[in-house]
């Protein structure tokens, strides 16, 4: 009887997904607008409040994101005025991406390739190959 | 930093030989949006009375703002519950009920509730036997709103409303608690809509609290894991299974709890696992009786029975 409302929320909460704790999401979504350049260092990130109205999600689940960040020194506080972006934390977030992504993508891959007989000189041709038929395509 | 505006321990209430709320205790803390959540009949209503001084506990204690709340004025007046099946005099329209709402609450602010009127639309002089479903949950959408009341209950507040009344309903709710922070209860048993909105989760199933934890603990705090029947057993033994159901040869395993390194040893042995939405973890741990049986247990089937 509800359903005829979920299309008209989709576009908005398609932004978090369910079954992952939302404060981990609201955290990452701005590692990713800080590594993408959508927010410059030493510029403000929008408020726990805003990011709660934007999502429609909790005040204090929205706090714990940012907080998360503070913690890890990717943003400061400045009293008074807000969370701002840490000089130095694009790059730190990109270093620890590319470990995540060396654990996450490359092992996987490699031990996949193994258990086919592909050895990483070959995924390594691969790699160049497929690299060089998106460039043209 | 916890501070409790509420402390119930032990609470029973029964209504002849029906227990409706059996043997119940939890706390509540100041300014947190709670989920109440349950299925139908499982004590909501009733616990929200008891609560709000409305019924008499068979036994145990209840404590809101540090006093029972029966016949207590100064706890009444920092409450504001006004029931999904709320009465109202039968010559009433809304502009009656606006009018009167500062007598009982201290807090009203007129303008908010002005505003509010606009935003969902509702005719204040028509009487309210004529209003439609969703106009008599405006009503009430609009004074818990607008009460700022320190403990406001929502009792299936969005009942007939549309889409576009239930969006404002949540965005009026999350701006005004914004500024204005209170302890809200919100008890509804269409959970993927609000769960977003919650701090806390209280679950509530044949007048026993079955959950009473940080939503987003509870969020993430399940997987189901789903592959070849004899995978999923081996992987699934020992551990703490919430539901289960399967077909032929393939069994569907909700299970609670699993480390990174858990989760990459089930994937390397081609079980697939998919994350469990708190809609979806409550209504398998509401169904635990029949979660051996082979019947589906989806999101949809609460829905749908509601």
């Amino acid at each position: 009887m509800n359903r005829a409302g979920a299309a008209s929320t989709e576009s908005r909460q398609s932004l978090i997904e369910a079954g992952k704790p939302i404060f981990v999401q609201i955290a990452e979504q701005i590692e990713n607008d800080i590594i993408d350049g959508v927010i410059e260092e030493e510029t403000p990130v929008p408020s726990t409040n805003e990011f709660a109205a934007f999502h429609r999600i909790n005040p204090a689940t929205a706090g714990k994101g940012v907080n998360r960040l503070v913690e890890d020194g990717i943003l400061y506080k400045r009293r008074g005025i807000g969370m701002f972006v840490a000089t130095g934390a694009r790059q730190r977030l990109v270093g620890a991406r590319t470990e995540q992504f060396r654990a996450n993508f490359v092992g996987p891959l490699l031990s996949e390739a193994a258990k086919l007989g592909i050895t990483p000189e070959q995924v390594a041709t691969m790699i160049s190959e497929s690299e060089r038929k998106s460039s043209t395509s | 930093m916890t501070d409790s505006i509420v402390r119930v321990a032990g609470l029973t209430k029964k209504f002849g030989a029906f227990t409706a709320i059996d043997d119940v205790s939890f706390t509540v803390e100041r300014n947190k949006i709670y989920g109440l959540l349950g299925r139908n009949g499982a004590g909501k209503t009733t616990l929200m009375q008891l609560l709000t001084g409305q019924q008499f506990a068979t036994s145990g204690t209840l404590e809101v703002f540090g006093a029972s709340p029966v016949e207590n004025a100064r706890v009444l007046q920092s409450l504001c519950f006004i029931k999904e099946s709320q009465k109202y005099p039968d010559s009433f329209r809304p502009d009656h009920v606006l009018a009167s709402a500062p007598w009982f609450f201290a807090h009203w602010d007129a303008a908010f509730a002005a505003r509010l009127v606009d935003d969902f639309r509702l005719p204040l002089n028509r009487p309210i036997k004529k209003l439609s479903r969703g106009q008599l949950s405006a009503v009430g959408v609009i004074v818990e709103l607008a009460s700022r009341a320190p403990l406001t209950f929502f009792d299936e507040p969005y009942l007939g409303l549309d889409a576009v009344a239930r969006q404002i309903f949540y965005d009026r709710l999350l701006e005004d608690y914004a500024e204005h922070p209170r302890t809200i209860i919100l008890s509804t048993h269409l959970i993927d809509e609000v769960s977003n909105l919650l701090e806390h989760v209280l679950v509530i199933d044949e007048g026993r609290i079955l959950i009473d934890q940080d939503a987003e603990q509870l969020r993430g705090s399940a997987s189901t894991v789903v592959g070849k029947k004899t995978d999923v057993d081996a992987f699934v033994a020992g551990r703490d299974i919430i539901s289960r159901t399967g077909i032929g040869g393939l069994a569907s395993v909700t299970v609670a709890g699993l480390s990174a390194a858990e989760r990459a040893a089930a994937r390397a042995t081609g079980l697939e696992l998919s994350p469990v939405s708190l809609q979806q973890l409550i209504v398998q741990r509401t169904t635990s009786d029949t979660a051996e049986s082979e019947t589906v247990t989806t999101t949809d089937a609460w829905s749908a029975r509601s």
